[in-house]
Parts: structure tokens; C-alpha cells; sequence
């Protein structure tokens, strides 16, 4: 089977011309691989890494060096150094993100949020809408909460709402950073169903979980970020 | 597919050096495109050599019309270049007195765009200037109001509404929200990034703001003294950006 994710000698460092030229490695080197039905965690402690990898296969940070292949049907497409439009593409219909912190539009509400979210993914409007219902139910956020814009909700109900975002639509690739760091014990529960579902439907779920029970009922394997830890110039 | 629009080596310079130097930049349609950078960094400058309101001391401006053909505006004759700029785009002025005819009224600046192409039926083209006017939230009984006695804030609701009724495909936009209060601004980009999304329009925005770039457009061009100095994926450029003066303005926004 061919993997849908693949990285490949993939080094990264921030240059900070700020401070006078600073420069911050993150990663050197690293590689690692996600099959269909595979969930990949990243492991290492706080700094290792693992956001910024995270990030780069979503286009979000750039790549210094190596290749970034993302599956695109039969197509693979290197994120590292693929124009801008195509990364976008892909981000509408081939990989999800969750990220650590909710970051969207204000003034509007969660529902029409996550609805929004699977339009873009191509989903039809009635459709969009009643799977963002379901969801948002399955994550019980409370209903009076639907038509509120997010900004001020509680940390765990904002993630919620991204977790919604991302799982609304099937795409092929998910990428979950830390989707389960403010969640009760409850809907950490749901969180791993749905991961299980997706694995289940043939998606590759790349994700860094802080909580010890989440990581083991999620991960088909532990990629150890630390085995990348580039070294400063 | 050949790009709707694209610009090569467009270079204008002003005495004393300021202007615009070299830029190119390619765009589909539906896709949005901001320009960042300070005062005299020459992104008011290349909004204006696109609109092909100022004349380029060198480059070429490639445009794909209706038709599927693709012609250098930079060549295009007067009449064509004209009725071009009337129907297929829109510019929207950061000040609505350049952009709308204050003499004349809302629903009047509204028609008088769909009489440019051909409309006569006085009607049909009031329920469209109307239509058009409900849709930017003025409401139809200011419709035979002068724009003199608008709100900022509905001045540019209204110049929204006069570009958009012929349908264009590519709008340019000079700031398009600054100098509103900044719950008129939150209002107006709302309305933007609604009609930019619901009617598939390319749009290039020029704007200092940073966070109306993030809000609305897909990539970004950074300008420094006349030249584009990063461009890419705006969430790119903003959460990692790469030149030194791309630090500099990020890390200068402070957070709300």
C-alpha cells in the first residue's frame, strides 16, 4: 500500500533577523511515513518538534530542506515546494487540521463555523449543515451555544468546535495537534471514536496527544520527534 | 489554464526613486490576492498600474477575457481598455469620493454602471440598483439620497455595490476599510469576504493591515521600496515569515 503521507529528510530552523540573525533549529532529517488506516503519533517532549512538522505538512511553515509528499488521489504533491494554490487544494479536499488553538473568523457562530468548514471540503449546504449539528451534538456542546460566535467560549468548548471543523468532512489526511489537551474525560471518549472512524474509513492521522490514554488508543505507531533533533549551526 | 490575470516587470518610477519596480504576479479567478506594506512601499502605485490608471514605464499586463482569449492591457485600444474596466472590473477606492459620483444619487451610481453596458430599460435598472443596494444592507428607501449625506461606512457599501452590479470578475481594492471606525470596518469586511466568496471573484486588496489580509485573502505579496520582497501562502508568510522586514511588520501587529 502506498502511504499518503511521506516525509523525507525533512530540516527546518527559524532565522530570527530581529536578534540579529538568531537562528533556531527544529528539525533535521526527519522522515517518517503514514500508510491509509494509520494513526502515526508524534512523540518527544515540548520543543522537540512536533507542532512545526505538523505545520509543514500543512503548508503552514515552510520547508528548508527534503520533501513533503501528500497524496493527492494518485498524485504525489511535495507541500515543500508546491505553489501556494495547490496547497490550498489539497487543504480543501485531501487534508484536515486541527490545530491546537480554534482561529476563525469573528462574529460569526460555531454552527455555521463548522458548516462553513465542510462546504469548503465540498460538501452540499443542507448537508454541511446537519453534520455540523450532529457533530457539535456528539461533542455536547450545549445547543444554546450553536449561534454564538466561539470567541468567547471556554477553552474546551472553543476546541470543540475546531475538532468539529476538522472531522466534518472526509479527507484522506488528518492532522490533529493536541485536539484532546482541554477536553473532560467524556468527550476525550469521542474524540477517539471519531479518530477510530476515520482510521476505519481509510484516512492517514498524523496527531501529537498530550494525554497518556489517548495516545495508546489511538496510535498504531509512536514516530519519536527527538530522533530529529537538528543540531544548531 | 492561462491565469486571468498577469503582470510582468511592471516598473513605474517617480522622481526620486519612489514607485514601483519590476513586479509580477499571477491570478485565477477566484482567488485573492493582498498586498501589504508601508506608506511608499508601492503597493498603491501597482494597484494603479494594474488599473491602468497610471502608464508603466515598463512590463506587460496579461488579461484572459470573457472569450478565453488573452490581451496586454499595456496595448489594449483606449475603447476596448475602457468598456473593459466598466463591465469585467471593479476598483474600490479607500476614499469613496474618488470612487462614486457624489453628485449623483445612490441608486443613480448604481445605474449609471449597468447603463455603461448597455442597459436602457429604466425599470429594470432601478429593481437592479435597488436589488444591489439591499444586498450591501443600504436600505431602498435611501435610494434616491446623494451619497453626500452617507455614512463612511455606506459610502463604501454603496461603491461596493456599483462595482459588483456589472458582474466583474476581477475587483481591485485600495484599503478598503481603513479610516471607518473599527466596528463599521468589521461590518464592511464581513460584507467582502460574503460577496468575494459567493460570487467566486478574484480580487487583488491593497492594505496595511495584516489582519484584513488574513481575513480575506489566499496569498500575499510584501512590498519594500518598490518591490515585492515575499509573497506565498498568507498563512505562510504571516506564521513564518522569512525576509527581514516581514518580521518586522508581523511582529510590530499587536495581538486584540
Amino acid at each position: 500500500m502506498q502511504p499518503l503521507v511521506e516525509l523525507e529528510n525533512v530540516s527546518k530552523s527559524f532565522t530570527l533577523h530581529l536578534r540579529g540573525g538568531l537562528r533556531l533549529p527544529v528539525v533535521s532529517g526527519a522522515s517518517l511515513v503514514a500508510h491509509p488506516g494509520e494513526c502515526v503519533v508524534l512523540g518527544g517532549p515540548s520543543g522537540a518538534g512536533k507542532s512545526s512538522l505538523l505545520r509543514m505538512i500543512h503548508g503552514n511553515y515552510r520547508c528548508d530542506a527534503g520533501r513533503i509528499l501528500v497524496r493527492d488521489g494518485a498524485e504525489p504533491v511535495d507541500i515543500a515546494t508546491a505553489e501556494p494554490r495547490r496547497i490550498l487544494a489539497l487543504r480543501r479536499g485531501v487534508m484536515g487540521h486541527v490545530s491546537q488553538f480554534l482561529r476563525v473568523i469573528p462574529r460569526i457562530g460555531a454552527l455555521e463555523v463548522v458548516a462553513a468548514a465542510g462546504r469548503e471540503a465540498g460538501l452540499e449546504a443542507g448537508a454541511a449543515r446537519d453534520q455540523a449539528a450532529a457533530l457539535l451534538a456528539r461533542l455536547n456542546l450545549p445547543e444554546r451555544l450553536w449561534h454564538l460566535p466561539p470567541a468567547t467560549f471556554s477553552g474546551g468548548e472553543q476546541q470543540r468546535v475546531n475538532i468539529a471543523r476538522g472531522f466534518i468532512a472526509h479527507r484522506p489526511v488528518l492532522l490533529l495537534d493536541e485536539p484532546t489537551a482541554s477536553l473532560d474525560a467524556r468527550n476525550r471518549t469521542v474524540v477517539v471514536e471519531l479518530i477510530a472512524a476515520k482510521q476505519a474509513a481509510g484516512a492517514a492521522v498524523i496527531g501529537i496527544f498530550h494525554d497518556q490514554d489517548v495516545r495508546e488508543a489511538v496510535a498504531t505507531r509512536v514516530v519519536d520527534v527527538t530522533r530529529f533533533a537538528a543540531q544548531a549551526a | 489554464m492561462t491565469p486571468l490575470l498577469s503582470a510582468r516587470g511592471l516598473t513605474k518610477l517617480y522622481p526620486g526613486g519612489r514607485g514601483c519596480r519590476e513586479v509580477s504576479l499571477e491570478l485565477d479567478a477566484g482567488e485573492v490576492l493582498a498586498v501589504v506594506g508601508e506608506s511608499g512601499s508601492g503597493k498603491s502605485t501597482l494597484l494603479s498600474l494594474l488599473a491602468t490608471e497610471l502608464a508603466a514605464d515598463a512590463g506587460r499586463i496579461d488579461y484572459r477575457l470573457r472569450d478565453g482569449t488573452v490581451r496586454d492591457l499595456l496595448v489594449l485600444g483606449e475603447a476596448e481598455r475602457r468598456l473593459l474596466l466598466r463591465t469585467d472590473w471593479g476598483f474600490i477606492r479607500q476614499d469613496a469620493t474618488q470612487g462614486l459620483r457624489m453628485a449623483v444619487s445612490a441608486g443613480g451610481n448604481v445605474g449609471e454602471r449597468l447603463m455603461a453596458v448597455g442597459a436602457r430599460h429604466y425599470g429594470n435598472i432601478r429593481e437592479a440598483a435597488r436589488d444591489w443596494l439591499e444586498r450591501v444592507e443600504i436600505a431602498p428607501a435611501r435610494m434616491d439620497d446623494s451619497p453626500r449625506g452617507f455614512s463612511g461606512g455606506m459610502r463604501q457599501r454603496l461603491q461596493i455595490a456599483r462595482n459588483l452590479v456589472t458582474q466583474p470578475r476581477l475587483v481591485l481594492m485600495d484599503e478598503p476599510t481603513s479610516g471607518l471606525d473599527v466596528s463599521v470596518q468589521a461590518r464592511l469586511l464581513d460584507l467582502i469576504r460574503g460577496l468575494v466568496a459567493e460570487l467566486g471573484l478574484a480580487v487583488v486588496i491593497v492594505t496595511h493591515d495584516l489582519a484584513v489580509a488574513r481575513l480575506l485573502s489566499h496569498r500575499i505579496l510584501v512590498m519594500k521600496d518598490g518591490r515585492v520582497i515575499e509573497s506565498g501562502l498568507t498563512d505562510q508568510v504571516l506564521d513564518d515569515p522569512a525576509a527581514p522586514y516581514t518580521q518586522l511588520l508581523v511582529s510590530s501587529v499587536l495581538a486584540a
